[in-house]
């Protein structure tokens, strides 16, 4: 890679597989169970926790060395606290529908593992550039679950994909439901995403066994 | 040459390899191994693994024998009104019941071993591990607890579902936490709700006819009083099972001949059925107090159901099938003695609560199972701390008397 070194693709790259916040370090399960009933909404997440954890990290590391360890907690709960409400605000001003959708949990972004785990982890310890890979990372990786996640609930619970009928119509009987298929309501049920999650994390720890933990 | 020995060549050509787990699955299955020990007889015992679930599944005959006639009874009685004067012979034991049985009953049966098996061929050879005989029984109780008209491409999904989810994750036979047939069903439940509950998925064509003028009912008497309707069935429709419902929960008097012989063989626990129907008589009898006290009055959409004599909660729907052959599954219930009372008896008590009190689900017998597998080992846990508090009691008060020490040795070899 020409644009980054080694050791800061290393950063966007691990949380990605081997890193990865959901799978391995199983952070932000909650909102990687709620919302991911459809894609779309999933990607949304997504990218609204991307925004966040990138634009959250470099200001964290930004102010690292003037921050009181006493109070950095309550430090980094503001700078999260800022982000998703212009984030909300934002999807509020944009794409009303969608916010309704996501209702609560673009808010309890605040409260998601992944983020004051990263500051804690990273930010406070590297610079704003390096920060800013990390959050990139991470956030990508929580992404790509839920993208995953969000994938296979919405096509198996409700036949669509971001909202088309890629199944057939089933009310009118075309395509797949014309020979007696139907959607699987267990799939739109939160418990589904949970056994989706566990899928994922057993065919990746049975792809590459170093990931398995000892018990 | 016979079969036995061309199986037993199969077996040895592929041996260590991959795909030999296969091979000796069939092998011993049909004949009893070549290996066996040439002298010095150890402990022999014939109730291996492969015994103990084809004992359970000859209790299972009869019930699917009933069930295949009763599809049939169901789906002409509904059609052609059921006859005034009911005899066995000419009414229910017909070829023309039997035949229904068999395009709707032996299709289930067929999907459910056929894709469980498949499943446990292919992670026996992945894992490399000799097939293990637990699905015999699972695939012969997966068709009986559910609708005679679910398709068979749902019921595949379920079976794979709840092979995979509900027992290979944990590490197979032996290890998993949850009843398969349950998990089976309860993903039906779950994933299909239209095929699995309501008023007519329980009769044969009662979904195609519906809507049109010859559109029958195929309510179960559950479903009937949840919506505090009239039963118009007898007790010993009932009690024989000439009743809608899954395919094979009808039969009382037959999962009860099942269940003898399963105590009697000692297969299955008779704490558990025992300490079971003791839990629904007992939650029967709260609702019936409540009722007779006039506390719930007839207006309650809870007051059939709660006014429903307890000990008929026994004999309809599937509470009696559900206590004979699911609860009693060795693997998935208590270990312990004691702990198997409790667990028994929440099956029935929250069997029966659940019946009444969510008219969605107008048979709670299967989650009231799923709920008291999790907890079977917690209660467990519990039995065994408290027999160990109890002989640490004992202990401590007991009189130690210095026994000399060349009998030291008899000491160690009796149990604490």
């Amino acid at each position: 890679m020409g644009l980054l070194t080694k050791k800061d693709a290393g950063l966007i790259l691990d949380p990605l597989a081997d890193n990865n916040p959901i799978t391995i370090q199983v952070l932000g399960i909650c909102s990687a169970l709620a919302i991911t009933a459809e894609l779309k909404a999933s990607i949304v997440m997504a990218v609204s926790v991307m925004f966040v954890l990138a634009m959250g990290n470099v200001v964290i590391s930004l102010m690292r060395n003037i921050i009181p360890s006493k109070i950095r907690i309550i430090v980094q709960l503001v700078v999260v606290a800022t982000l998703v409400i212009i984030v909300d605000q934002v999807l509020k001003a944009f794409a009303y529908e969608l916010s309704k959708t996501l209702s609560v949990f673009v808010g309890l972004i605040i409260t998601n593992c992944i983020i004051m785990g990263r500051f804690e982890a990273f930010a406070l310890a590297n610079g704003p550039y390096k920060s800013f890979l990390d959050g990139i990372g991470n956030s990508l990786g929580y992404g790509i679950i839920l993208v995953i996640i969000g994938f296979f609930r919405e096509l198996l619970g409700s036949g669509t994909l971001l909202g088309f009928k890629v199944l057939g119509d089933p009310i009118e009987k075309t395509g797949l439901y014309s020979i007696g298929y139907e959607n699987n309501g267990f799939m739109i049920i939160p418990p589904a995403a949970l056994i989706v999650v566990g899928i994922i994390i057993w065919v990746q720890r049975s792809r590459n066994p170093s990931l398995i933990e000892e018990n | 040459m016979s079969l036995k020995n061309n199986l037993h060549n199969l077996k040895e050509k592929y041996k260590g390899k991959k795909m030999a787990p296969a091979f000796n699955a069939v092998h011993t299955f049909l004949y009893a191994p070549n290996e066996t020990t040439q002298s010095g007889s150890h402990v022999r015992g014939a109730d291996d693994l492969k015994r103990t679930m084809n004992t359970v599944i000859m209790a299972l005959i009869p019930v699917l024998l009933f069930s295949m006639f009763n599809a049939g009874y169901q789906h002409f009685g509904a059609i052609n009104g059921f006859p005034q004067e009911f005899s066995l012979v000419s009414d229910f034991l017909t070829w023309d019941n039997f035949w229904i049985g068999i395009i709707k009953v032996l299709p289930l049966v067929a999907v459910s071993y056929g894709v469980g098996l498949l499943v446990e061929f292919i992670f026996a050879v992945i894992k490399g591990h000799e097939v293990e005989e637990g699905y015999l029984v699972t695939g012969m109780l997966v068709p009986l607890i559910v609708p005679i008209d679910l398709p068979l491409w749902m019921l595949a999904v379920a079976v794979v579902f709840g092979v995979v989810i509900g027992k290979e994750v944990f590490g197979g036979t032996g290890m998993n936490i949850l009843n398969p047939a349950l998990t089976i069903r309860a993903f039906l439940f779950f994933a299909y709700p239209t095929w699995m509950s309501g008023d007519k998925v329980w009769v044969h064509d009662a979904v195609e006819l519906a809507g049109g003028p010859d559109a029958i009912s195929g309510e179960t008497i559950l479903g009937t009083l949840a919506q505090n309707g009239d039963m118009t069935y007898s007790i010993s429709d009932m009690f024989f099972g000439f009743i809608p419902g899954s395919v094979g929960e009808t039969s009382t008097f037959l999962i009860i001949l099942g269940g003898l012989f399963l105590v009697f063989t000692k297969i299955a626990s008779w704490r558990i059925m025992l300490s079971a129907i003791i839990g629904a008589l007992v939650m029967g009898f709260i609702f019936n107090g409540v009722t007779d006290a006039g506390w719930i009055t007839e207006t309650s959409k809870f007051y059939s159901l709660m006014s429903f004599e307890s000990w008929k909660h026994l004999i309809v729907g599937g509470l009696a099938f559900g206590i004979v052959y699911m609860a009693t599954d060795p693997v998935t219930g208590s270990q312990t003695n004691k702990g198997k009372w409790y667990y028994g008896f929440f099956i029935g008590f929250i069997s029966v609560m659940i019946r009444v009190f969510n008219p969605a689900y107008p048979e709670g017998v299967f989650l009231a199972i799923l709920l008291m597998n999790v907890f079977a080992p917690t209660i467990d846990h519990y039995v065994i701390q408290g027999n160990i508090k109890k002989r640490m009691k004992r202990l401590k008060n007991a009189t130690i008397i210095e026994v000399d020490s060349s009998k030291s040795e008899n000491l160690k070899a009796e149990t604490v």
